[in-house]
């Protein structure tokens, strides 16, 4: 699996064992951090730079970082909490883990800034359960981090005490919704709470708590070391930095490639080496497995950013990229995306816990030559009823996959359901 | 600062914090819902009460949205109905529809529901999900297929009943509500899940099958198995009580009941019943009319008046009788010259008797428990005593109350005790005496002289710090205080505890009506209302000096009485003894009549709660065979002995007579916890002393005869447990057999091994078969290995 390096997230991937603390320092690691404690910069100059930087959450929802650091109530009195949410479990998406596998000291670091600006002096980084080798390294990362005093009390003979602790889940998808995943760190079944309240208000343990992706962390510290806006001018407007997406699917180079956001998708397909054996490109899933397909023609005008995507009909999410080529049959390839939803759902509300199976079984049905011809109404009907109706985004992920298969390939499922086989020969997903 | 909301075009103003559901609430407008229940935590996971909020992109689930100002909310717009039976729909794929063979049906929420949002036709094609059947026990039957995952089970056993017995396990569509694995549900207030229930998945298992909700006539009621006086709706076929559900009373019971409230009814129609008089005749029983038995009872009464003296007539009145019962029992008995008259068997410590000036209470409203900052509970089984007032407690404590112990068993109370105190029954004296000078010292206050020689010992110095502190505050005594051979001391020093730490001082009292006894008079030198009457012998004496003859009005002299043995003893040696009673019970052994009385559903009557209300009710039926209300029964005694004032021609004008018309400012009048107080002894036993309380389910003779409650684990036969320091000073292993003897008496049963127990007790419940052989329900026993 191919891995390119960049300036912010793999920026030590040339080194050797560039996992390693002496490493990571070597290219700038932990001086920014050095930096904060020293000239005791304060927290609103913090949340300044990082708003200045355009960083948007890298776990899927694009949320500006900057602005959700300044809804934490910093003077709150008592615990506050940050929490990584390295529970990565969206089909498509793997970046997270090569993160923490190649650079987990930026992590580490971005975690114990973030410690500083809001205010928390323990952060619990939530890794799921399928990557036990990665836990295990950010344990070492960890203990490294400690033993060089970077974590603690007095950091590097600061007043500032923090410390960092990982947290293994066992793979719920659920889980990687942030207040299911704070439900699971307090020991309970991971299910999602009802917002409001926020976890900003009302989070890990009762306390305020902030909750980022693992990529968004780990870009902080070069935030932090080179300023806001060259990490903005990195990517686009509204748009900053670099970004590592997950390109997976029918490419000759899969892996995940660091580049700047506004990358058009033709540049990234190049260099992800194609689509494999010189076939045709037939659609790309932009953003991990929830995010409505896109036809290729369309992806081949979008860049790689919030804005583009979303212009385009779906979402940039976490940055996975599933690459289709043309001999992918979309009822198999729904089918096996709302077999994960049904698998996923904890169960808690009513219409994704029943209308997941549902749709699986439609669909399901379609693909083995059951279907009826009102079955895509009806698995349209099912998904609308689903969206926005559930206490969290699980529900508007299960349906979002059908509605856009619908979309812009209900003729494909027209032709199971008519002729009780594939439109396209030799489907292979 | 109060916000405007419109919903539906009606304008409302509530506070900040008020959700859209209760703002409607308000407003009479209804929004379906299955989670939300207005005693429980938030869930919004059914999304049934989505509604259209203006400006919100989606649907916003009315349970767990806060109004917020200008807010504007359609609850019945083709939006919010739309999303509205997109819930249904989902909700019924994979509902069985079972409703002709569903107990539930016609008092479903979801087939009510499903009227209106449902479609006539499934779109769902495929399989239905089925859930295997979990066993909870002999009290709630369970078909999960039906349930809907509204996890207000669930939430019920976290928030209220405090012990989470219910979960949801797996994920998705596999998810399932189920108890810890293998597990049954033993909750003393399980029941209430099935009130919850808003399907048919959790119904009632004595009631399965036994009729539909339609064909049942609803009459109210009140139980008479504990102080609370919990409403009962009891419902009623075929002249038969069917099912008894709680009536919703905010001040009482809110909307829960007690288990042994909701399934004692199953006692009422046991096989046990006595349905005619009958009357002993040369050692065997007859069946006889009433005329023939009634003025054999009087023939009997008035012969052993003359030969022996009226005060060799004895009365004792179970405190589960009703005030109108109990009076006319009382004046029965006076009406003869005799005095000899009390309802208080399993009391021991009559010293009070003369220091009392009104009846004791709980000192407070029911309803003020749930806001008491800090509070003490003297000699209790808590939970199991006083099931739905352990609740309230553990409310208050669940606001930040402070609860303290001074008792001689822990029990799980499911929630925080701040400071405990576990003493022998004899110790629970010094205790208090500790708690008294430990209070005065923090207060600077001269040590009152009770208290001089106390010992504080660190956890009731604790205990004193904490009720020094908070606003509202009381000092409760329970049932093994109350029973306690030390009771008069006791109260004397909860009561001087009490004034030192600003607490309100209460009674809960042991028994459905035992504080309408004391109302009605139906104690030795007291009558109705405390005036005078005429004096005579307690429950204890009329055993320890055994009479000629005995009235027992409800009363199972074997199971009732705190020293069985002798309370048998004396019956059988009685030349007379006439016993009314709902039942056959042990009375075949030692009456000589035996009249058939009207439980409290087949008879109209007042109780009073351990509060002081006096609340009255209706037969909710008709008196099984021929079976009389007792009241009717002792008033044609009273004419058969032609005694004057038995002319009452309804249980009301009983009570009236016996309360006034305005008997609720009467009795509240009456209502008095404080004592003259009675001298302290500070010396203690060194002797092994039993802890005998009376278990949940062996309270009073309907309890004892509801076939399911027999069945739950908290009716396991007791056995007896000791410190393990105990049981190695006596080379006994724990589990192993002991001879446990009390004077003459004596028991062979298993002993368990104990450790929270003080270190020279035996915990041995009485009131149950296998303990009724035994002495005293305190006092000191003997342990030997069998």
């Amino acid at each position: 699996m191919v891995i390119q390096p960049g300036p912010v997230i793999f920026n030590t991937l040339h080194l050797p064992e560039p996992w390693k603390l002496s490493t990571y320092v070597s290219a700038g690691g932990y001086s920014a951090l050095r930096k904060i404690l020293a000239e005791n910069i304060p927290a609103e100059t913090i949340i300044a730079e990082v708003k200045t930087s355009a960083l948007r959450g890298r776990g899927g929802a694009g949320f500006p970082t900057g602005l959700k650091w300044s809804f934490m109530p910093r003077q709150f009195p008592g615990d506050k909490y940050i929490v990584c949410n390295s529970d990565e479990g969206e089909p498509g998406t793997f970046k997270d883990r090569d993160i923490m596998r190649y650079n987990p000291h930026a992590l580490i670091e971005g975690m114990i800034i973030a410690g500083y600006t809001l205010g928390a002096k323990a952060g619990y980084n939530y890794i799921h359960g399928e990557i036990w080798d990665i836990y295990e390294g950010m344990e070492r990362a960890v203990e490294e981090a400690r033993a060089a005093g970077y974590l603690g009390d007095n950091i590097l003979g600061s007043d500032f005490s923090f410390d960092l602790y990982n947290h293994h889940g066992y793979g719920a998808y659920i889980c990687g919704e942030e207040t299911a995943l704070l439900e699971s760190i307090e020991g309970k079944k991971g299910q999602p709470r009802f917002k409001p309240p926020f976890p900003a208000s009302f989070g890990l343990y009762g306390k305020p708590t902030t909750i980022n992706n693992t990529e968004t962390l780990a870009s902080i510290p070069y935030i932090m070391r080179e300023g806001g806006q060259k990490f903005l001018e990195l990517g686009r407007p509204n748009n900053g930095g670099t970004k590592v997406f997950s390109v997976s699917g029918h490419v000759e180079k899969p892996g995940n490639y660091e580049i700047p956001m506004g990358t058009p998708f033709s540049e990234l397909l190049e260099m992800a080496g194609g689509i494999r054996g010189g076939r045709q490109l037939k659609a790309v899933i932009p953003g991990g497995s929830s995010a409505p397909v896109l036809p290729g023609e369309i992806m081949m005008d979008c860049t790689m950013d919030f804005d583009s995507i979303a212009k385009a009909g779906s979402m940039l999410g976490s940055g996975a990229v599933i690459v289709m080529d043309e001999t992918v049959c979309m009822v198999r390839a729904l089918e096996r995306l709302s077999y994960f939803y049904y698998e996923e759902s904890c169960g808690q509300c009513t219409p994704c816990r029943e209308g997941t199976g549902w749709m699986y079984r439609v669909v399901h049905r379609i693909e083995h030559g059951q279907g009826r011809p009102e079955d895509l109404d009806l698995l349209d009907r099912v998904a609308g009823n689903i969206a926005g109706r559930t206490i969290c985004a699980l529900g508007d992920a299960a349906a979002m996959p059908v509605q856009g298969m619908l979309k812009h390939y209900r003729h494909e499922f027209e032709h199971h359901i008519e002729h009780r086989k594939c439109l396209v020969q030799s489907g292979a997903m | 600062m109060a916000l405007n909301i419109e919903i539906d075009g009606q304008q409302i103003e509530v506070e900040p914090g008020t959700t859209v559901m209760d703002a409607a609430h308000k407003l009479g407008i209804y929004i379906p819902h299955f989670c939300y229940h207005k005693k429980l935590s938030i869930a919004a996971n059914c999304r049934m009460c989505l509604v259209q909020v203006e400006k919100a992109p989606k649907p916003l689930p009315a349970c767990a949205t806060p109004v917020s100002d200008g807010m504007k909310v359609m609850t019945r717009s083709d939006y919010a109905i739309q999303a509205q039976k997109g819930v249904m729909e989902f909700l019924l794929i994979n509902h069985p529809l079972d409703c002709p063979i569903c107990d539930q049906g016609g008092e479903c929420q979801l087939q009510d529901l499903a009227v209106g949002y449902g479609g006539s036709r499934s779109n769902y094609a495929e399989p239905k999900r089925v859930v295997t059947e979990k066993n909870l026990g002999p009290l709630i039957a369970t078909d999960m297929t039906r349930c809907i995952h509204c996890t207000r089970c669930v939430r019920f056993g976290q928030e209220i009943a405090g012990i989470m017995e219910m979960g949801q396990a797996f994920r998705g569509e596999h998810a399932e509500i189920m108890p810890f694995i293998d597990k049954t549900i033993d909750s003393e207030l399980s029941g209430n899940i099935i009130d919850l229930c808003p399907v048919g998945a959790l119904t009632s298992k004595p009631f399965r099958y036994a009729a539909r909700a339609w064909e049942l006539s609803r009459r109210k009621g009140v139980s008479p198995h504990d102080s609370l006086g919990s409403n009962l709706q009891i419902q009623v076929k075929n002249g038969r009580v069917m099912r008894v559900l709680p009536l919703e009373n905010e001040d009482i019971n809110e909307c829960w009941l007690s288990d042994r409230d909701r399934f004692s009814y199953e006692g009422l129609n046991s096989e046990d019943r006595l349905t005619k008089p009958m009357i002993r005749k040369d050692g065997a029983w007859v069946e006889a009319d009433w005329q023939e038995a009634l003025s054999y009872v009087a023939s009997r009464l008035r012969e052993i008046q003359v030969r022996h003296g009226a005060d060799q007539i004895g009365a004792l009145a179970a405190p589960t009788q009703t005030t109108e019962e109990l009076y006319l029992l009382q004046k029965l008995m006076r009406g003869l010259g005799c005095g000899n008259i009390d309802h208080r068997l399993r009391q021991s410590d009559f010293r009070l008797d003369d220091k009392a000036h009104g009846a004791f209470w709980l000192g407070m409203p029911v309803a003020a428990l749930n806001k008491l900052d800090r509070f003490l509970i003297v000699g209790s089984t808590l939970r199991k005593d006083h099931p739905l007032l352990a609740l309230r407690l553990r409310q208050a404590v669940r606001h930040g109350a402070g609860m303290n112990l001074i008792n001689p068993v822990v029990e799980d109370y499911l929630c925080k005790v701040a400071n405990r105190s576990i003493v022998s029954p004899d110790g629970m004296v010094n205790a208090l005496a500790g708690l008294v000078r430990a209070l005065a010292e923090a207060k600077g206050e001269r040590i009152p002289t009770m208290a001089s020689g106390a010992e504080v010992t660190p956890e009731i110095k604790a205990i004193a710090e904490s009720m020094i502190g908070g606003e509202r505050k009381g000092i409760f005594l329970g049932n093994l205080a109350q029973h306690h051979p030390r009771y008069a001391e006791m109260q004397t020093l909860a009561q001087e505890a009490a004034m030192l730490a600003g607490a309100t001082l209460g009674v809960l009292g042991d028994a459905g009506n035992a504080l309408g006894a004391v109302v009605a008079g139906a104690i030795p030198g007291r009558g109705a209302l405390g005036s005078r009457g005429m004096a005579g012998m307690n429950a204890a004496q009329m055993i320890a000096s055994p009479r000629k003859a005995y009235v027992l009005l409800g009363a199972e002299a074997e199971y009732d009485c705190f020293d069985p043995v002798a309370a048998l003893a004396a019956l059988k040696q009685a030349e007379f003894v006439v016993a009314m009673s709902s039942y056959k019970h042990a009375a075949v052994d030692y009456a000589d009549v035996l009249l058939p009385i009207a439980p409290f559903t087949e008879t109209s009557g007042t109780f009073i709660n351990a509060e002081g209300r006096v609340q009255s009710f209706h037969g909710a039926v008709k008196p099984m065979g021929e079976t009389r209300p007792a009241w009717k029964v002792l008033r044609v005694l009273g004419n058969l002995l032609n005694l004057p004032g038995f002319d009452q021609d309804s249980s009301e004008a009983v009570r009236d007579e016996a309360l006034g018309q305005d008997a609720q400012a009467r009795v509240q009048q009456f209502l008095n916890t404080r004592i003259d107080p009675v001298s302290v002894s500070l010396a203690s036993t060194s002797k092994i002393e039993r802890i005998g309380e009376v278990p949940i389910y062996q309270t009073d003779a309907i309890v004892r005869r509801a076939a399911s409650l027999q069945r739950t684990a908290d009716a396991a036969p007791p056995m007896a447990k000791a410190s393990g320091m105990l049981l190695e000073k006596l080379g006994i292993q724990g589990g192993g057999m002991a001879i446990i003897r009390q004077g003459e008496v004596s028991v062979v049963i298993r002993i368990d091994r104990d450790d929270c127990l003080p270190a020279n007790c035996v915990r041995l419940p009485g009131a149950h078969a296998v303990t009724v052989s035994l002495g005293p329900l305190f006092g000191e026993l003997t342990v030997e290995r069998a």
